[in-house]
């Protein structure tokens, strides 16, 4: 029998333009203190975790995501002992690093418990890091976390996607200072670097971009193609104290470790620092220079 | 208080019902509910321009309340524990301002501290009293101006017997109180009325655990800068007036200078932060208390800064500490609080309540989130890992008083005349010269001009502090009285 009924989900990118997905069923909807969380089912997305309305990831598409941000890194600093995860509470990340054995610690920091209490019983998949005894996640404020530490990490990862929510504070020049007194001489720090296609949000992306240009001697930005995110066009920040992205990249260290991937690869790598001519525009000027 | 009675807002209500009576205005405002100016309309919303309305029968009227204003100020009153109280709508300046007029006339003299707020000065001109200044002593570390000390009040009451009122701070802009009860039974001893400056102290009377509020130490007169701390709108303010205080006397005072269009926005906000206050202020300052607390103690392991508290507490010059006030030395760092405050709007995106030479303030209140104060730290530990540098000696002058010479108003009136700022030593200033904020003059009109406080004006205007009051905005010049030296 066909089902006539449709309850779409949509998730609107600017005041014009939203991503709609159909849903089959709404599985988790609670208040937390921290923010809205909402899981649905899907046919085109499957599971998808919303936070305060907007599409945090899906069970499609989130190992583009988890792989861009851990193997980039990982495939250029040549000697990874300890990583700090901001805002990771969906896990995926997490769970990315497990899969290389020199790592000896990772932290993971999130404020909301309930956001990581709903990911581990929908998403048991992405949160499977939670169980390797390297991991261990704090639930605490990550500004507060990070302010105290010094010359400890080796790579720091700011997973916060939404620079107006409780995690506002981790897209301010306060929170990469504090990141990059917690690195290492020689530490990484990657960070969500949002979409520039769309004009609300290009000038957070070039605040961004200025804050930790400023901060950090290399901040480079990469990009992937993400369904659910803002445009489906999405970047990282790659900021860092000694190594560059692509000049100290080894592509024939990552490739002997056989790491298993399905966006990831080292020809991936190069290109994925290679930005069409108006996001290079938009970096420029953030940097002063002329174009 | 009558908790039951504090849930009703008879101001709001009376608007609400308004509202829906859908009346024709052929009265002003001539914006006639927002439709004569939609861009204004826009800006603000239907919501608010629809109850800017003017004062009539059903809405009472601010000069003369008889009906919902009159009860809303009965309500305001128990809340407070006040034996009355007014809604005010030109700030705490109003309110400062109709204290003091209610209780000095020209000639007659009223103690108050060196670090009253320009409201107070402002007020003397007016009406031609003359300020006796007490000697505040300053602290050695952090360089403010702190309380009033009860010796102090009894040597300036023995060499002025004569003088009509005492006004105190409660607490400072610093959060600084002092023996607020005992000041109080002193000057009613020697029958002095007793005003209090409470721009910074609402809180004082919702909160557990803070010092004491100025209507239960038995004061005469209270200033509450509803706006400030008690969530109301910008302007709105409350006047408090004690069992001995003549409320039709001050009435007409307020009705002096007071206008006859008292806006609704602001009356409303005063009604329903009342009723907010009464009913959830303890909470809501509860957790103010807790943010303050935990944002001193974060910034003060940071390191060199010093977040101050109740340690400074010593019985005399600070008989008590407003914990909800959150300010921060930041001469350790080698910067002045106005460099600080500068850094922290320009480069972290973070408004500070202000910056002088020394210390920045936070002003935490019941708006305030978690999130915001982790902010603020993780700024202040950013600053001083970059921007860091030798300890340079701050000197503050804030302990000059300068002799008066004629009064405010006199010399206000007085013919004057303009000199290069380093000529004027020994003359007698015609003019306010203060640093803002926190709005404490350097001088005043009919002080006497010395080379210490000349040093003092261009070192603030060195730091960047922002200087005001002068005739020349760039403090090169001032106004000096004709032909007078002192």
């Amino acid at each position: 029998m066909k089902n006539n009924s449709e309850i779409w989900f949509s998730d609107s990118q600017t005041e014009g333009a939203s991503l709609n997905i159909r849903v089959t069923n709404q599985l988790y909807h609670a208040v937390s203190e921290f923010q809205e969380i909402d899981v649905f089912q899907s046919e085109s997305f499957g599971k998808f975790l919303v936070l305060d309305g907007e599409v945090i990831f899906s069970e499609a598409d989130e190992f583009i995501y988890n792989e861009m941000v851990v193997h980039v890194p990982m495939a250029v600093h040549p000697n990874v002992k300890k990583v700090l995860i901001i805002g990771g509470g969906d896990g995926g990340v997490a769970s990315g690093f497990t899969a290389y054995s020199e790592i000896e610690h990772i932290d993971v920091v999130e404020p909301d418990e309930q956001m990581v209490d709903v990911c581990k019983k929908f998403f048991p998949d992405t949160t499977k890091g939670f169980g390797d005894e390297r991991v261990e996640v704090s639930y605490q404020d990550g500004l507060r976390f990070v302010r105290s530490r010094e010359n400890e990490y080796d790579i720091i990862i700011n997973d916060a996607t939404d620079p107006f929510g409780h995690a506002e504070g981790l897209f301010t020049k306060e929170f990469y200072g504090s990141c990059f007194k917690a690195l290492k001489s020689d530490g990484i720090m990657v960070y969500q670097h949002g979409s520039p296609f769309f004009d609300d949000e290009e000038s957070i992306f070039r605040s961004m971009h200025r804050k930790v240009y400023r901060t950090f001697p290399i901040s480079r930005v990469y990009q992937a193609h993400i369904p659910t995110c803002s445009s489906g066009y999405w970047t990282f920040g790659f900021a860092s104290k000694k190594y560059h992205p692509i000049e100290d990249f080894d592509p024939e260290r990552w490739s002997a470790r056989n790491i298993e991937t399905w966006y990831y690869t080292p020809q991936m790598h190069g290109a994925s620092f290679m930005l069409p001519q108006y996001v290079v525009d938009i970096l420029h000027e953030e940097e002063g220079k002329k174009k | 208080m009558n908790t039951e009675m504090q849930k009703r807002a008879p101001l709001c209500e009376a608007l609400e019902k308004f509202k829906k009576k859908r009346v024709v205005p052929f009265d002003v405002p001539g914006h006639k509910r927002g439709r004569g100016n939609p861009e204004l309309t826009q800006l603000l919303g239907q919501q608010c321009v629809g109850i800017d309305v003017n004062s009539m029968k059903p809405l009472d009227n601010l000069c003369n309340p008889v009906s919902v204003i009159a009860e809303a100020e009965e309500l305001m009153a128990d809340a407070f524990g006040a034996a009355h109280a007014f809604l005010m709508v030109g700030g705490t300046t109003s309110a400062v301002q109709a204290m003091v007029l209610s209780v000095c006339k020209a000639g007659e003299k009223i103690i108050v501290p060196r670090n009253v707020h320009k409201s107070v000065i402002n007020a003397l001109i007016i009406c031609g009293a003359i300020p006796v200044y007490v000697k505040l002593k300053i602290h050695s570390v952090i360089g403010v101006a702190l309380g009033m000390e009860v010796e102090a009040l009894r040597e300036a009451i023995r060499e002025n017997p004569d003088a009509k009122a005492v006004l105190i701070n409660n607490p400072t802009y610093y959060g600084i109180c002092s023996d607020l009860k005992a000041l109080t039974a002193l000057a009613h001893e020697h029958g002095l009325k007793v005003l209090c400056d409470e721009a910074h102290g609402t809180q004082l009377y919702f909160a557990e655990g803070l010092p004491v509020a100025g209507m239960k130490a038995g004061v005469d007169m209270a200033a509450i800068s509803m706006h400030k701390s008690g969530g109301s709108l910008t302007q709105s303010s409350v006047l408090l007036l004690g069992e001995n205080a003549d409320p039709a006397y001050v009435r007409q005072i307020i009705n002096l200078v007071q206008t006859t269009s008292a806006s609704y926005l602001l009356l409303a906000s005063l009604d329903l932060s009342r009723r907010n206050l009464a009913l959830r202020g303890r909470e809501s300052f509860a957790k103010v208390i807790e943010m303050s607390e935990y944002a001193r103690k974060e910034i003060n392991e940071i390191g060199d800064y010093y977040a101050y508290g109740r340690e400074l507490i010593d019985g005399s010059s600070v008989y008590d500490f407003d914990v909800t006030k959150l300010c921060i030395f930041t001469k350790p760092i080698g910067l002045t609080g106005i460099e600080v405050y500068d850094l922290l709007r320009d480069e972290y995106d973070i408004q500070m309540e202000f910056g002088d030479i020394g210390t920045i303030m936070a002003y935490i209140s019941i708006g305030d989130r978690m999130q915001d104060i982790e902010r603020l730290v993780g700024a202040l530990s950013d600053i001083r890992r970059l921007y860091k540098k030798d300890k340079e000696e701050l000197s503050y002058v804030d302990s000059v008083i300068p002799k008066v010479i004629c009064s405010p108003q006199e010399s206000f009136y007085a013919p004057k005349e303009t000199l290069p700022i380093q000529e004027t030593a020994g003359r007698v200033c015609g003019e306010s010269v203060m640093c803002y904020p926190p709005g404490i003059p350097i001088l005043s009109p009919g002080e006497k001009i010395t080379e210490e406080i000349i040093g003092h004006i261009l070192y603030a205007r060195e730091k960047g502090c922002s200087l005001q009051g002068m005739a020349d905005p760039t403090a090169d010049h001032l106004q000096v009285l004709e032909g007078v030296h002192a």
